[in-house]
């Protein structure tokens, strides 16, 4: 059985169709990567899957649910966390706090013992902050818990936001463009990352992303994507030798 | 110059982060609390004003500064509040089986004057969860039209543009609607309103307010029920603007509408920009301000021409002019500027400028929804 699995997924926006009948099945512990020219509907289908958009057809099953229609801030409990394209942290806060933002699906929040603080409350704190300390030593941010997001550089907010994903502990995480905006060493970082999720977390990755040499590097499984359909479907190497593709990346 | 070795994940818990915290703030409390052995009545009666504000304040920051929803609506928790508490404690409530109507303790009629305003918060927070900005704004200030106008129309309850007198309490024979003994009560209220809003700021909840401030998709690409947690924070935040309304009506000593006009919520909100968006101190330093302001004022008004001096609506325009000022040159208010001065003392000589510039923000193409 697949671990995640998207049926004839479709989504209109007024006349546009973002995402027209996607097929895909992800393996457990694959890296997963879909490839395609800007507008091809790829975040969309992000969107789609973290719920902030209803599809207009299809379906989504993960780990044996179906989340089709689940509400969005129940996915990251099921066990699904995402980045954005354009990083979407907490700008006014710490890295220590995004992080533990990244903690809440985990916890049982009761106001009356937020407002007293409870030693309950305190002991969970504690075993949180021992989790994101985890996170933080996997990606090497001991030196920005402190800082706020606005005052970071932009490689640095990138791998907050990942590490952020993490925190959630999650089954399958979904990266959209990991590598835009880093130089070559940040992205080299990256890769590794990626692959130790991948390898030595357990975690399921699906990623959009646009730099071959680390789709190469980190993909199982490439899907490309162009005005909301599926282009074509296999390794990394097949993909990239695809006539098809190389027409719809040139155009015609 | 302070560095600080951590060994401990409590510390970073903690409300004191240093044992400089128990000297300042020990300090702070000695001075408040020896206060009133000191000053004159007037003065009492002025920290007494400030720390009801102060709360308001806080509550209206929980909303506005924490969870990014700005509420231009808020004097009509403050006059639930009150008249809550003015119903409760002075007129009395006519209940089955009772021949009079019952007049309720201090100690039940001020939680439930919170409770009501945290209702009536749930109410309005509700109906306007996908409202956010200036859509929000102008939606909550139509509800405090509203309740200004249930105020005064509602004239068996309220008694209308006469007025509602409202009873002092006594503990004994003590007096605890006045001086000293008024001056404590509200204090100490306060400093709990604080320690909570402080325990909720290191919570999840309170991080997930943030969190909604600053990025709604994320939040809930987190787990954070978007609905649930901003009704929290609106119910939170009118409970404590409520009780302070509870307070601010023994410190009237007289209800009428006048009291909770939209004047009242635009001054709560200039408390809380001024004093600086997004902390609690901010809530205190906006509470100094706006106290201080028409005062200043007052006196300024002998030095200017009569003509300048006795334009009306001069008091609206300069608080207005303040926030403009303020909102352009220092947004993080009276204490992002404390934040710098303090900060230029522990370096000196060697304070750099670009400390605190604000890296260039950078740009979202993406929105979502
Ligand atoms: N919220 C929206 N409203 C209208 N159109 C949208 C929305 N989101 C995406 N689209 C459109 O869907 C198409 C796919 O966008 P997107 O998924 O962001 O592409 P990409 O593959 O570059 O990530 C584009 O034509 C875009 O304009
Ligand atoms: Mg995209």
């Amino acid at each position: 059985m697949s671990f995640f699995k998207a049926e004839n997924l479709a989504i209109n926006f007024g006349g546009v169709k973002a995402v027209d009948g996607v097929n895909f099945e992800i393996k457990k512990g694959e890296c997963f990567t879909i490839i395609g020219p800007n507008g091809a509907g790829k975040t969309t289908i992000f969107n789609l899957i973290s719920r902030i958009y209803d599809s207009t057809e299809g379906t989504m099953t993960f780990d044996g649910q179906d989340i089709t229609k689940v509400p969005p801030h129940a996915i990251a409990s099921l066990g699904i966390a995402r980045t954005f394209q354009n990083i979407e942290l907490f700008e006014h806060a710490s890295v220590l706090q995004n992080l533990l933002v990244g903690r809440h699906c985990h916890s049982r929040t009761n106001l009356f013992s937020e407002l007293a603080f409870t030693p309950s409350m305190r002991k969970a704190e504690i075993a949180h902050r021992e989790k994101v300390e985890e996170v933080i030593d996997f990606l090497d941010l001991q030196h920005y818990r402190e800082s706020l997001i606005t005052n970071l550089p932009y490689g640095v907010r990138k791998v907050v936001e990942l590490g952020r994903a993490l925190c959630t502990e999650p089954k399958l995480i979904l990266l959209d463009e990991p590598s835009s905006g880093l130089n070559v060493e940040e992205t080299q970082d990256m890769s590794f990352w990626i692959d130790d999720i991948k390898k030595d977390l357990g975690i399921t990755v699906l990623m959009v992303e646009h730099d071959m040499g680390l789709v190469s590097e980190v993909s199982d499984q490439v899907l490309v994507l162009n005005y909301g359909r599926m282009l074509a479907f296999g390794s990394p190497q097949d993909v990239q030798n695809d006539p098809e593709v190389i027409k719809a990346y040139l155009g015609e | 110059m302070r560095f600080l070795f951590k060994t401990d994940y409590n510390q970073d818990i903690r409300i004191a982060k240093h044992s400089g915290y128990y000297w300042s703030y020990g300090l702070l409390l000695l001075i408040v609390v020896a206060a009133p052995y000191f000053l004159e009545g007037y003065y009492i009666g002025q920290m007494t004003q400030l720390f009801i504000i102060a709360m308001a304040g806080v509550g209206l920051m929980l909303l506005a500064g924490y969870t990014g929803l700005v509420s231009l609506g808020h004097a009509a928790f403050f006059g639930i509040g009150a008249y809550t508490e003015a119903v409760l404690t002075s007129n009395g409530v006519p209940l089955p089986f009772m021949e009079e109507p019952v007049i309720f303790p201090f100690v039940i009629s001020m939680p439930l004057a919170a409770i009501f305003a945290a209702l009536a918060g749930v109410v309005i927070g509700i109906p306007v969860l996908r409202l956010t900005g200036i859509y929000l704004a102008i939606a909550t200030f139509a509800f405090a039209l509203i309740i200004e106008e249930i105020l005064s129309r509602w004239e068996s309850v309220t008694n209308g543009y006469t007025g509602l007198l409202v009873e002092s309490l006594y503990i004994g024979d003590t007096e605890l609607t006045d001086g000293a003994p008024f001056y404590f009560l509200c204090l100490g209220l306060l400093v709990l309103v604080i320690l909570m809003s402080i325990n909720l700021l290191r919570s999840p909840t309170g991080r997930a307010m943030m969190a909604i401030r600053d990025s709604e998709v994320s939040a809930q690409s987190m787990g954070v029920n978007l609905a649930r947690v901003k009704t929290t924070a609106f119910a939170l935040s009118a409970g404590i603007t409520g009780l302070a309304g509870a307070l601010f009506a023994h410190k009237l000593g007289f209800l009428s509408p006048e009291s909770f006009t939209v004047f009242q919520s635009l001054e709560l909100l200039v408390l809380v920009v001024v004093g600086g968006i997004g902390s609690l101190h901010g809530a205190i330093f906006g509470a100094m301000f706006v106290l201080a302001l028409p005062q200043g004022l007052a006196i300024l008004k002998d030095y200017l021409p009569t003509a300048i001096a006795e334009t009306p609506g001069m008091e609206p325009f300069i608080f207005g002019f303040i926030l403009v000022l303020v909102i352009i040159f220092e947004p993080y208010g009276i204490y992002g500027r404390w934040l710098k001065i303090k900060h230029y003392f522990q370096m000196f000589p060697v304070y750099k400028k670009a400390t605190f510039k604000r890296q260039k923000a950078y740009m979202k193409s993406e929105r979502l929804k």
